[in-house]
């Protein structure tokens, strides 16, 4: 009998039959030491405390938990907004580096390696190298390194090398790439911090674990302020999948509670520019796990579209595949026009501009009746600073 | 499994040796293994590059089936995968061509032919498939680096030997002995020792190599070692081969066919550099 729930994959890192390590031998090392460590480092206590001293006063957690009212009457129901924009860099994707850089601190490696594509967990890792003073090197595709200037910008600052990816379609897929063929060029003295729950075992749960202190605070927040631990629904975008897998983890076996994953259909989920995995993808493999990738009937990867760069990812976690061919989560779509509405008018009744990629979570809010009672959390992974072009075109 | 006992019949006599180990059976020492990307520099370039290596004295051929997102190999490679597919390369192609091979070259004995690819492709034909039509067309073994020793062991591996393919795992310096003698036991033809923990087309440091090699040696394993990954001209063949059965050449021919108009001129220049 399989002892695996929905949070806890299998010793191979099988969410059903998502996940895995399909892996090439020269990473077999590195990647078979973090799978033998990563719990035992995880569960030290000294571990624990400087985890959460860093998440408390360098993060800024606990995130809030904000009731937005003007937003709940209008669909007469009560929508919880849980604010990840509000952490230091601007978005979830702090929580997982903050923990990664730790791990690497105690498999005494000395470089960091990571892959970017908006450029938020670039930030993110190039901000706790910086705390740790460690070198730091970020992937990133040529394309977006053009596109997303104020984040390489950023990177610089804090002493990161962005070194941009040429190979393939020069965007995120390839800067993955990148930063794994680094990873095999230099198997000694680097960890390389992957942002998203993708990649080979154990990196989708070490990461849904570095970001389930999401749902962790829900969980008492909500208790505070509805009298119950448990919402009736979690809505998430994903690109990836890691800010969703943070806010879904402590309720993935809580049955009771509606999960709903918000992909990016980018110009529509059947034009040809769409980043919709679930809905366009096939079982396959990429960047180390089996799970649903956008490819073409000859298996060769394609290249998707989202207004969000940090949605435009051919792949998802192999939680997220499980989730979705279990119909434990409910995969639900925004376009690209969809996030944009979205991300103005929360905007202009709640004055938080919200990413792009957190505006897909609250787009499909239009698509589904609650209920009064309902307590609805939209989980808001990071804040508009970054997408302030792409607003300022739609003015 | 319906359909599995139908597809046995397509498969090749399990009680025939394969052509690699009959290779290795009549020479232990200096086997050149040669590794083109299918479809590379153009579609129909596959069976004359094939040729020419044959010809020119390449004892095994590792033929890339072209991915787009090649994890393990270096920008060389990764561009000639890139040109494959632009150019039109699929597997279903791929076999097409491969279908007179055999036939064509029967009479001059033709030597071992191994297929090496990324999982994904692979999965999208349908891995069973994949294993009965490579063997019908006269594959003898497949290199699958992304295909991970459990996943082997649990699942694919009983495929690829009903349909009486030699499969081959990569070793590196990193490797511990422990899982050195596994990836012994479960390959069958040869083991590929990666010379550095490193992608494809990357410069290594041969005394180091030798080191790694000698310790390989010392484990007496049961397959022949080729050694793959730095292999680039005669110094660094001859200094392969002084402790292993033979070695690997990649991105070096790649990157000789990149700017050839004659393939097979090309392919005769550089093993004669190689061999001579």
């Amino acid at each position: 009998m399989s002892t695996t729930t929905y949070q806890q994959p299998s010793l191979q890192g099988y969410y059903g039959k998502f996940g895995g390590a399909y892996i090439p031998e020269m990473l077999h090392r590195n990647v078979e030491e973090l799978r033998n460590r990563y719990l035992e480092i995880m569960q030290e206590a000294s571990f624990q405390k400087e985890f959460q001293e860093l998440l408390k006063d360098y993060v800024g957690r606990p995130t809030p938990l904000y009731l937005a009212k003007r937003l709940s009457k209008e669909f007469n129901t009560q929508i919880y907004l849980k604010r990840e924009d509000l952490n230091h860099t601007g978005a979830h994707k702090i929580n997982n580096t903050v923990g990664q850089i730790l791990l690497a601190e105690r498999l005494g490696k000395k470089r960091i390696i990571a892959e970017t594509g908006a450029g938020q967990h670039g930030v993110a890792t190039a901000t706790v190298c910086a705390l740790k003073g460690v070198e730091c090197i970020v992937y990133m595709g040529e394309k977006d390194i053009e596109r997303q200037a104020p984040n390489v910008a950023r990177m610089k600052i804090l002493g990161a090398k962005v070194i941009p990816a040429t190979s393939g379609s020069k965007t995120l897929k390839d800067a993955t790439n990148e930063a794994i063929r680094d990873w095999i060029n230099n198997p000694n003295d680097t960890h390389y911090i992957i942002g998203s729950v993708v990649g080979p075992h154990p990196y989708p749960d070490m990461v849904a674990k570095f970001q389930s202190v999401i749902s962790e605070e829900m969980r008492w927040q909500l208790k505070e302020k509805t009298g119950s631990e448990l919402p009736t629904h979690v809505l998430a975008c994903v690109g990836g999948g890691s800010n969703a897998a943070g806010a879904f983890y402590h309720f993935l076996d809580e049955l009771s509670v509606q999960l709903i994953a918000v992909e990016a259909a980018g110009h529509g989920v059947n034009s040809g520019l769409s980043a919709a995995t679930t809905q366009l993808g096939k079982p396959g493999v990429l960047h180390g796990s089996k799970s649903l990738v956008m490819q073409t009937a000859d298996g060769q990867v394609v290249e998707p579209h989202s207004i969000s760069a940090g949605l435009d990812y051919p792949g998802i976690g192999p939680l997220h595949a499980h989730l979705y061919e279990s119909g434990r989560a409910e995969f639900l779509s925004a376009t690209d026009e969809e996030a944009l509405e979205a991300a103005f008018h929360l905007a202009k009744i709640e004055g938080i501009i919200p990413a792009l990629e957190s505006a897909h979570a609250l787009a499909v809010l239009n698509c589904r009746r609650f209920q009064p009672a309902d307590v609805v959390v939209v989980c808001l992974s990071g804040r508009g600073d970054k997408d302030l072009a792409a607003y300022m075109q739609h003015l | 499994m319906p359909g599995l006992f139908l597809l046995e019949e397509k498969g090749r006599d399990r009680g025939k040796m394969s052509r690699i180990k009959k290779l290795f059976e009549t020479k232990q020492a200096n086997v050149l293994n040669v590794y083109c990307t299918a479809g590379y520099p153009q579609l129909d370039s596959t069976l004359k590059v094939m040729k020419a290596l044959q010809d020119n004295g390449a004892d095994l051929i590792e033929l890339g089936m072209p991915y787009s997102d090649p994890l393990a190999d270096g920008p060389i490679i990764q561009h000639s995968s890139s040109v494959a597919i632009k150019n039109g390369m699929t597997i279903p192609v791929l076999f097409e061509q491969l279908k007179n091979w055999r036939h064509n070259n029967s009479s001059s004995g033709a030597g071992g032919l191994i297929l090496m690819g990324y999982m994904n492709p692979v999965l999208q034909y349908g891995f069973e498939k994949f294993c009965a039509d490579a063997a019908s067309v006269g594959v003898d073994g497949l290199i699958l680096p992304d295909l991970p020793e459990y996943e082997f062991e649990t699942e694919y591996g009983a495929i690829i030997k009903k349909y009486g393919l030699d499969f081959i795992f990569l070793v590196t310096p990193e490797t511990s002995e422990e899982r050195i003698k596994k990836l012994d036991a479960l390959s069958t033809g040869f083991l590929y020792a990666v010379s550095s923990s490193s992608t494809t087309g990357s410069d290594k440091n041969m005394t180091d190599v030798n080191a790694y090699l000698q310790r390989l040696k010392s484990y007496e394993l049961k397959n022949p070692v080729l050694v793959g990954f730095g292999i680039k001209d005669k110094a660094t063949f001859e200094t392969a081969c002084n402790n292993a059965n033979g070695a690997i050449i990649g991105t070096a021919y790649i990157r000789a066919l990149e700017n050839s108009d004659d393939v097979s001129k090309t392919t005769k220049e550089f093993l004669d550099k190689v061999l001579r």
